[in-house]
């Protein structure tokens, strides 16, 4: 099994609650990061320990000007809230998937997402996270998440997108 | 698919020694601007043997269809014909032939033995009244055929042009399916014309641009198979395939093999950056050629193995740059408006192919080697990936459709900017390499 399905099966495992497996997160048990008897489910998105809760109210993605791999403030913003997260969660480590939109040829958009998600991470390092919880990958143009050959999808499709795993080393 | 390359190393024979004309008037020159293509007449092949009847006139189909396919030839069809040819050896009647303008004529002859397929034809000028070469004979299997018919089709280009063929051969390529967001890949190979398509892949991991061995038996492509993008090497024969370079940390990407097969240029990213690489196709040790904090990549080495075309975004965008096989100071060679990206070396070592990015159009053009002569051969929404034929007078490329419902295929145009067509594929195609001359 490639390692990408195994972080996608973890993915799924506690997207669906499983927390009891990760060892991280017990609503019931007080010294977790939870409160007890808060009134939310575990692994929902108003789980503060939760990936759709890094996703959604963490953000997991940033976004990049055509051709650049700099990040804007907005994009430093929100990799400071991921960089916290990591911190209070050092159970996860996180592949940052880099990205660019189809205004480009192939290979130099390879090379292009891989600089926009070498950027996160050297921000995520920068601010704390051991450099051996993050890897990088770049899909350059293979996979847009917008379709349209239009500014409005490609400012989309110019990102580089956090993808939490449980961490296999404990 | 060995078995076809194992029935094609067989003689060619010269039928007789009737060799004249070799500088006839008979001559298409390949050159700029508009031609008027060649009149000629491929009859059905004459059958030798029964049951050979089906496959004679299939044959003088492929011949037909890989001449006409130029452009530079214009068939006349076999309604117009006023002699027909029943006897290989009989005598052509040059009257019956002048009398339809049919400069050239193509005779051939089909007898089958078992599995076995012999094929001899025999090129005339009509209006010299004389034969442009020898008459030739093919051996090989009835399995085969189609190669037999490009073999006879490269010999009968090559006369009349002077350049060398490019029919018999192939193109691995990416075969695409599934919607733009969730794209279906998996590496293929066909005939230069589509025929004979098979996978070489599954499509469980992304795989992208592959390119041939020197003798096109191995393929170097770049697959996500482990989770990273890194450069694979597969044996087309066995499908068989290994990763070549896997360093944790790394990802590697756009592989092509040099002149003499032995070793393999690649762009390998370290901490966000992308230099390009050397290393043994049956070793391990990477030696880094550039190191430049830009990006360093789509390499391509020139035929004589002396001098390596890439593309650098050092000066602040994608351009292209030459420097020595072993490494060294590059120096610029593009210099119009716009951004250059995926040079790749001619064949004939005469000139570099490229895409080229302005004003939000994609051009696949051609220039001199030190830059000069920029010319710009298409323009679409989305061109890239430039690939030679073995003869280095066509050029086979990828073209995308934009839109949501965008879809990749594959295009060739002649290296004057004429005759651009879509290449037979079905089903979505990017990334082709073409093969060298079987």
């Amino acid at each position: 099994m490639s390692s990408f399905s195994k972080v996608a099966l973890l993915l799924a495992g506690l997207a669906l609650g499983a927390c009891s497996n990760s060892g991280i997160f017990d609503p019931d048990d007080a010294s977790g990061s939870g409160t007890s008897g808060a009134n939310y489910e575990a692994g929902s998105v108003d789980d503060p320990t939760s990936v759709a809760y890094f996703q959604q109210n963490v953000g997991d993605r940033v976004l990049f000007q055509v051709d650049q791999s700099v990040l804007t403030e907005e994009a430093k913003l929100v990799l400071l809230s991921q960089a916290n997260w990591l911190l209070e969660n050092s159970a996860y480590s996180a592949v940052i998937e880099g990205h660019a939109d189809e205004q480009g040829t192939r290979e130099y958009n390879l090379a292009l997402g891989a600089r926009r998600a070498s950027a996160a991470k050297e921000f995520l390092v920068s601010r704390g996270i051991a450099d051996n919880r993050l890897r990088t990958v770049s899909y350059g143009k293979e996979r847009p998440l917008e379709v349209c050959s239009a500014e409005a999808c490609y400012t989309k499709n110019r990102r580089a997108v956090t993808i939490l795993q449980a961490d296999l080393t404990g | 698919m060995m078995r076809l390359l194992a029935t094609l190393l067989i003689g060619l024979m010269v039928l007789g020694q009737m060799a004249q004309a070799q500088n006839g008037p008979l001559r298409i020159e390949i050159t700029d601007g508009v031609i008027e293509p060649l009149p000629y007449a491929v009859p059905d092949f004459v059958a030798e043997t029964s049951g050979a009847a089906e496959l004679a006139s299939n044959l003088a189909r492929v011949v037909a269809e890989d001449l006409n396919g130029t452009g530079l030839f214009r068939e006349i069809p076999a309604k117009a014909h006023i002699s027909q040819i029943t006897n290989f050896a009989s005598p052509v009647q040059f009257a019956d032939w002048k009398a339809i303008n049919a400069q050239a004529l193509v005779s051939g002859a089909v007898s089958v033995s078992g599995n076995d397929l012999e094929v001899k034809f025999r090129v005339y000028d009509v209006f010299a009244g004389q034969e442009l070469g020898n008459g030739l004979r093919f051996k090989g299997t009835t399995e085969g055929w189609r190669r037999m018919g490009h073999k006879v089709a490269d010999a009968v280009y090559s006369r009349i042009t002077g350049e060398g063929g490019y029919f018999d051969s192939r193109v691995v390529f990416v075969s695409e399916s599934g919607p733009k967001n969730d794209r279906r890949k998996r590496l293929a190979i066909m005939d230069y014309d589509g025929a004979n398509l098979q996978y070489l892949t599954d499509s469980s991991a992304i795989v992208l641009a592959p390119r041939f061995s020197p003798t096109g038996d191995k393929v170097l492509y770049t697959s996500y198979e482990t989770g990273f993008p890194r450069v694979f090497v597969l044996d087309v024969g066995s499908v068989e395939r290994r990763v070549l370079q896997d360093q944790a940390g790394t990802m590697s990407f756009a592989p092509r093999f040099s002149p003499d097969g032995k070793s393999v240029l690649m762009s390998i990213t370290q901490n966000g950056n992308t230099d390009i690489h050397t290393m043994p196709v049956n070793g391990r040790q990477t030696k880094r050629l550039t190191s430049s904090p830009s990006i360093d990549t789509a390499p391509s080495i020139s035929p004589d193995g002396q001098q390596i075309v890439f593309e650098s975004d050092r000066s602040g965008n994608q351009q292209l740059y030459v420097m020595p096989a072993g490494g060294g100071e590059p120096k610029r060679i593009s210099f119009g408006q716009g951004r250059y990206g995926t040079p790749v070396w001619s064949p004939r070592g005469d000139l570099i192919a490229f895409t080229k990015q302005n004003k939000g159009r994609f051009h696949i053009g051609v220039m001199r080697t030190d830059g000069s002569e920029e010319r710009l051969l298409t323009a679409s929404f989305l061109d890239e990936g430039p690939s030679w034929a073995p003869n280095g007078r066509v050029i086979m490329f990828t073209r995308e459709t934009q839109g949501s419902d965008g879809t990749a295929a594959l295009y060739s145009v002649d290296v004057s900017g004429r005759n651009l067509k879509k290449v037979k594929v079905q089903g979505g195609a990017s990334d082709p390499a073409w093969s060298p001359l079987q």
